[in-house]
Order: structure tokens, then C-alpha cells, then sequence
């Protein structure tokens, strides 16, 4: 069936840590609470394995919004990985909103392997933010355009 | 200056103290003195400079001269003594192989005005030098520059304006690089942006992203690390303000972790390589200023 949907679905990129919020994610999916299908997540290790540059690749890929999940402060599997985290996207969500790329298309939230129903809810509302927002012009790569 | 310079490092090379010498040679015009070696007296007397035009901070030419066979001279300025510190902390630089020699510094005129200074050293940090082995000239202080003015200017303007103000100035880089071969903090031997697969290794930037990957990555690389020697912008041949994304960054950490100033000292542990259980989160950044 062709779908003859105009309206905008942002594309969402979330980095979930391993150890809480990919079994976050996964809880979420068992209980089967409803998120959007625009969130892709990508599994890394830990919070801390986010490099500034997945996050700029992914805006230039076509991403709409960013969203990285961690374990909460004092319960990263490697003790401290999501600490680092922290100060690393602060000062880089920073500078994406000083070089004037608004600030509502990145995220960070801490959500365990308990918090289904948070992972959920982060989702629905980051996924309306980011529609609100509208596609992401001011970061994206034009040669992945085809 | 110059002459007393000279003299002392004819000495030191006679001695045997040191065997090479790291000074500025002037050049084919007043204003391109270029760093260089130098071995002995004759080329000393007839080439080495120093005056308002010897810009370039010889710190980071220690990483691979300090690894050398005996002991090399070189000369630091007040900002460069803050480069020295910052790369022995990071185990760039063999302590043990340089003799350094702070010199005086009144600031450095602008090429391209060359009544003016340059803006790095209009905005001067600190007069003072933080290492030496020996002094010639005066040492002078801290200062309490004005340098995050322009930052907070840019912090006002709604997000349109900056979004506006950045591509007017990010779109003229050529990407030759010379921003990241001469900082003193970029001292990596492979770098992701000769990796063709970086997806930021061409020459010219073909579209907005690509330059806003390879310039807040080549920030980022360095934040916390930073000096703010103000290398960067004095070699950029499109006079982007590279600085200013520099101190955004050390302004943030500034206001969230507590005031830093790299390579003040060699042993203290960087803010982005340090935490607090307290630290920011970072939906701080939503929380302040205007969008
Ligand atoms: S980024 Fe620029 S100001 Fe900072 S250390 Fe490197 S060259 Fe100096
Ligand atoms: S020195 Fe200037 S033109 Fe060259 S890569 Fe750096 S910012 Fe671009
Ligand atoms: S393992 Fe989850 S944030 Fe480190």
C-alpha cells in the first residue's frame, strides 16, 4: 500500500548504553509500551562510548534529533563512563547551540534497566519536540541527500 | 632584546650547554619570521630575530626536538610558556632536553595592520610567565582580559543570528589545515581529518556540515586542553575567528566546572578528564540564555 502520509516524521538517533537503557528499551518493548518507530536505537557500551563526531554524523546522515541514554549518575556498569559523558555532551550540546543548531535537537537522559515505562515516555515526548522543530536544515550533509 | 638574545644563545651553543637553538629567523619581509633552528653563532648574528612580528609559538616544534639527541634552547613568550606546561602534562614534550628561556613580550602587531596588535594580544591573558629555566626581560602578570567579550556578545543573539553569523565566517575556510598543524594541543600522530573516511578530509568543504564537523570536532579535540595561545587565528589565511570557538569552550567549563586555565601548572587533571558526582546536567544548556 502506498502510504500517502504528508505529514513530517522526524528521524531520531538514540545511543543507549548496553546496561540500562538498551534493557530499558527492551522492557519497554515487553511490556509493549508505545513509542515511535522514527527512534533508531544504536547500542554502544557505555554513555561514555559516544564520540562527539556519532553525534555530528548522524545530524549530517539525516537525523532530526539525538538522543543519548546512559545508566543513572553512580550506576554506570564501568563506574564512572556516564560522568565523563556528561561533561563531554553538555559542552558539545553547547557548542551546536552557540554555532546556532537548536538545542531541542539533542538530548541526554539517564534511564536504568528498570524504567520501561521512562524510556517510553522520554521517547514520545523527545520524538514531539523534534517535530515541533521540523526537519534539521542547519546540520546535515548534502551529498547524502538523493 | 634581540641582541642580548643573540648573545646568550651564542653562549649557551659555545659552552656546550645546549647544541641547537629554537628561535624565529626572519624572513623575506618584515612580518614572516618563521621558527627555526639554529646551530651555531655566525647564522645566529646574521639571521635570528625578535621583534614585534615573531607571532609564532615555538612550543609545540619541542615535541619533536626535545626527542632528540642533547639539550635545545628555545625561546617562550609568556602564552608559550602556558603551551610548554600544558605538553609536558601531557607527556609531549622531554622536560629534561629543553632549556627555556622566557622573553619579554609587549604584544605582537597585526600583519595586516600593522599599527594595530593582534587580537589575541590586545585580549592578553597573562603577561606572566608560567616556566623557564632563565629570564630575559620582565616577567609580567595576569590579566584580567576583556577575551570572553565577543563570546557573550554571540551568546545574546538569538539562535538565527549566530546560525547566520557562523556561516558567514565558516564558509570561507579552505580547509588547508593550518589551524590544526599549528596548535601547540593538536600533537596527534594520525588525525581524522587525513582519514578520507572521516567524511571531513577533502580540501575545500563542500556544504555547511562538513565545515561545521571539522571545526567544532578540531575545538572539541582541544577543549580543555586549549591555552588560547591564539595560534590558530593568527594563521588562518581566511581570518576566521577560531578563537572564539576556543573560548566558548573555556568559558563553559569555566562557569560549570570551576575556572581553569590549561598549562598553568603541569600537574593538574583537565576538566574533561575529570568529574564531579555534582556536575551540570547537561539540559543546563536548555535552561540558560535565549534560543
Ligand atoms: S586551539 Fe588555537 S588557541 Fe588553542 S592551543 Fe590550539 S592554536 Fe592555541
Ligand atoms: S586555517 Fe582557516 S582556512 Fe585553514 S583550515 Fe583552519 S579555519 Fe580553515
Ligand atoms: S554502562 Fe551505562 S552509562 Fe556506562
Amino acid at each position: 500500500m502506498q502510504m500517502n502520509d504528508n505529514t513530517f516524521r522526524p528521524k531520531i538517533v538514540a545511543f543507549c548504553c548496553n546496561w540500562c537503557s538498551y534493557a530499558g528499551a527492551d522492557l519497554a518493548g515487553t511490556n509493549r509500551l508505545n513509542y515511535p518507530a522514527d527512534v533508531k536505537i544504536i547500542r554502544v557500551p557505555c554513555s561514555c562510548r559516544v564520540n562527539p563526531t556519532f553525534v555530528l554524523r548522524a545530524f549530517g546522515r539525516g537525523a532530526d534529533g539525538v538522543i543519548i541514554c546512559g545508566c543513572h549518575p553512580g550506576d554506570c556498569h564501568y563506574t564512572s563512563g556516564n560522568y565523563y559523558a556528561r561533561r563531554r555532551m553538555t559542552l558539545l550540546f553547547s557548542m551546536l547551540d552557540y554555532l546556532g543548531i537548536e538545542r531541542e535537537r539533542t538530548r541526554v537522559e539517564w534511564v536504568s534497566a528498570a524504567e520501561g515505562a521512562k524510556f517510553a515516555q522520554t521517547m514520545n515526548s523527545f520524538v514531539e519536540t523534534v517535530t515541533k522543530l521540523g526537519k534539521n536544515k542547519r546540520l546535515e550533509d548534502l551529498r547524502c541527500k538523493k | 632584546m634581540q641582541k642580548v638574545m643573540i648573545e646568550r644563545a651564542a653562549e649557551l651553543l659555545s659552552s656546550g650547554k645546549v647544541n641547537r637553538v629554537l628561535g624565529w629567523r626572519a624572513g623575506l619581509f618584515a612580518h614572516d619570521n618563521t621558527p627555526s633552528v639554529f646551530t651555531d653563532a655566525a647564522d645566529l648574528q646574521a639571521n635570528f630575530v625578535y621583534n614585534e612580528f615573531c607571532g609564532a609559538n615555538l612550543s609545540k616544534y619541542l615535541v619533536k626536538e626535545s626527542d632528540k639527541e642533547g639539550t635545545v634552547a628555545v625561546f617562550l613568550k609568556p602564552c608559550d610558556t602556558y603551551s610548554f606546561n600544558q605538553l609536558i602534562a601531557e607527556h609531549k614534550i622531554k622536560r629534561d632536553n629543553v632549556y627555556a628561556i622566557g622573553v619579554q613580550c609587549n604584544g605582537m602587531k597585526d600583519v595586516n595592520d600593522r599599527e594595530k596588535l593582534e587580537e589575541r594580544c590586545a585580549s592578553c591573558k597573562s603577561r606572566k610567565h608560567v616556566a623557564y629555566d632563565e629570564l630575559i626581560g620582565e616577567s609580567g602578570e595576569i590579566l584580567d582580559s576583556n577575551r570572553f567579550d565577543m563570546v557573550e556578545k554571540l551568546e545574546n543573539m538569538t539562535s538565527e543570528e549566530r546560525f547566520e553569523f557562523w556561516r558567514g565566517e565558516l564558509s570561507r575556510c579552505v580547509r588547508c589545515n593550518a589551524c590544526r598543524n599549528v596548535c601547540p594541543a593538536c600533537t596527534c600522530e594520525k588525525c581524522i581529518f587525513d582519514n578520507p573516511d572521516s567524511g571531513s578530509a577533502n580540501k575545500a568543504p563542500a556544504d555547511p556540515f562538513e565545515e561545521n564537523l571539522f571545526h567544532i570536532i578540531r575545538a572539541f579535540h582541544v577543549a580543555g586542553r586549549c591555552t588560547d595561545c591564539g595560534e590558530c587565528s593568527r594563521v588562518c589565511p581566511e581570518n576566521i575567528p577560531l578563537h572564539l570557538l576556543n573560548r566558548k569552550f573555556i568559558k563553559d567549563i569555566n562557569e560549570l566546572y570551576g575556572e581553569y586555565q590549561a598549562g598553568e601548572t603541569v600537574n593538574e587533571r583537565g576538566p574533561l578528564v575529570n568529574y564531579t558526582q555534582g556536575d551540570a546536567e547537561p539540559s543546563v544548556v536548555y535552561e540558560r540564555g535565549n534560543s
